[in-house]
């Protein structure tokens, strides 16, 4: 944590070091570390063996925003009828096998058990 | 130099400086020095005329953040929270968000934790990466003249030391209770993947304890959320002395076993913070904080996410850091540390 305080060191850091978030599966390993306690390989693995990806393909922007759109977990590039915000996190749950909590928390509050209650 | 200012070194200054800040931190922490091939490598990228440099293809790491939302308001452009959130995401590339008061300490939130829950539940339906909420523990607001208990520091100069102990110990109380009750506020009601413990054990060893404990209690409340403590320096400050946790004294504790006892109590990402020393040169700053960090990688099961913000982690302590000297301590962190984030 800790990419820090002054202005403009954020997207320093980013560039030289980061994933890059939604334009690849920066987000997606990230749940991983943060809820699974997992270490950055073994979180990449995990994550490119439910994509479907190989791991090298999850920093790579171009394949990344494929699969993206294929599995509909969200994009920077928000092109209509795609999911955004919390529909893409019921997406994202159910590939990583993961509990998000605001997902649970938004089918406790509508009255729903799963994403297939929809269907 | 660890203030930012740019000097000119020579090969030999260079290596010097980096074997010095190496076996500094080697002989504090009892860890072993960078091997000659880790000093070449930092030779190869001190004598690398490029402006910027950056980690393998591959090697990519997570980011997380501390005070997030406050940074843009820092630069007085007046957009909201959600909107800095959404900027992060979608502009500046980040792996993790993280929701902030801007007076970012717990005891400060508690009193628009109300506040805070409506503007989380809204972040959380519009955002996609994940969100911590977070906040410094900040001991110090709990003694005079800003909180109910007496001030240890107007107690240790008058020689007594039980009292000044008991005064800490008070004090780790009323921190605990303001933790568990902001971080429980978010994370059940408001729908937060996690919450950040950001520049833990700024006070000593009572402030980590408190936080130990903190984070002890709220991962049995809550045993699937995520929990990052940030630390705020590579040695834990002996204020009360013979504070422990775990059976482990807290007080001299370095990071490499700083993130055993964070483990324990159930934190999720450790973020080791090594502070710069202004007056050092950069090889040697980066060599000293590369020993402590990677000793502390080494002995963790949970991932590390290196603090490398202004003054720490080999970063120069100035408002605006330069380029060249932050990609530097930005790559030879993630590689020669293995890190799994910053």
């Amino acid at each position: 944590m800790g990419v820090g305080d002054p202005l403009g060191m954020h997207a320093a850091h980013a560039v030289v070091s980061g994933m890059g978030g939604l334009r690849t599966a920066g987000d997606l390993v990230a749940r991983m570390q943060l809820n699974r306690g997992m270490r950055i390989d073994a979180a990449k693995q995990y994550v490119a063996d439910k994509l479907g990806v190989t791991v090298a393909d999850l920093a790579d922007t171009v394949v990344m925003n494929e699969v993206r759109e294929d599995l509909d977990i969200g994009r920077v590039n928000e092109t209509p009828d795609v999911a955004k915000g919390i529909d893409a996190k019921f997406r994202i749950a159910e590939r990583l096998d993961l509990e998000i909590n605001c997902v649970n928390m938004f089918m406790k509050r509508v009255g729903i058990e799963s994403y297939h209650s929809f269907k | 130099m660890g203030d930012g200012v740019r000097v000119e070194m020579t090969e030999d200054e260079i290596r010097r400086d980096l074997e010095a800040g190496s076996q500094d931190a080697a002989e504090r922490a009892n860890v072993p020095t960078l091997i000659d091939d880790e000093i070449k490598y930092l030779m190869d990228l001190f004598r690398s005329k490029d402006r910027v440099v950056g980690v393998e293809v591959g090697k990519e790491v997570c980011l997380s953040y501390d005070n997030m939302t406050s940074k843009i308001k820092r630069a007085h452009i007046p957009i909201s929270k959600i909107q800095q959130l959404l900027l992060f995401e979608r502009g500046l590339g980040a792996d993790t968000l993280e929701l902030t008061h801007i007076d970012y300490s717990f005891k400060q939130c508690k009193h628009v934790v109300q506040y805070e829950k409506p503007n989380m539940e809204q972040a959380v339906l519009q955002t996609i990466a994940p969100i911590f909420y977070g906040a410094m523990p900040n001991l110090g607001l709990y003694s005079v003249p800003d909180g109910p208990v007496v001030n240890p520091g107007d107690l240790l100069p008058q020689g007594k030391i039980t009292e000044a102990q008991q005064a800490y110990e008070e004090m780790a109380e009323y921190a605990i209770k303001d933790m568990v009750y902001v971080g429980s506020e978010l994370y059940e009601k408001a729908g937060a993947d996690g919450i950040n413990f950001d520049t833990t054990a700024a006070s000593g060893d009572a402030e980590f304890y408190a936080t130990l404990k903190a984070v002890e209690i709220l991962h049995e409340k809550y045993p699937d959320m995520g929990i990052e403590m940030g630390m705020s320096g590579e040695f834990i400050l002996g204020m009360h002395g013979d504070l422990t946790y775990d059976g482990v004294r807290l007080a001299g504790l370095f990071p490499q076993d700083q993130v055993k006892l964070a483990q324990k109590a159930g934190v999720t990402i450790f973020g080791p913070a090594i502070n710069i020393l202004t007056n050092d040169s950069l090889p040697f700053n980066l060599a000293r904080s590369l020993v402590f960090t990677k000793a502390c990688s080494e002995a963790s099961e949970i991932p590390i996410h290196a603090n490398l913000g202004m003054g720490v982690g080999g970063v120069p302590l100035t408002l605006t850091p330069p380029l060249d000297a932050l990609s530097r301590a930005s790559k030879a962190h993630v590689e020669i540390c293995r890190l799994d984030g910053l």
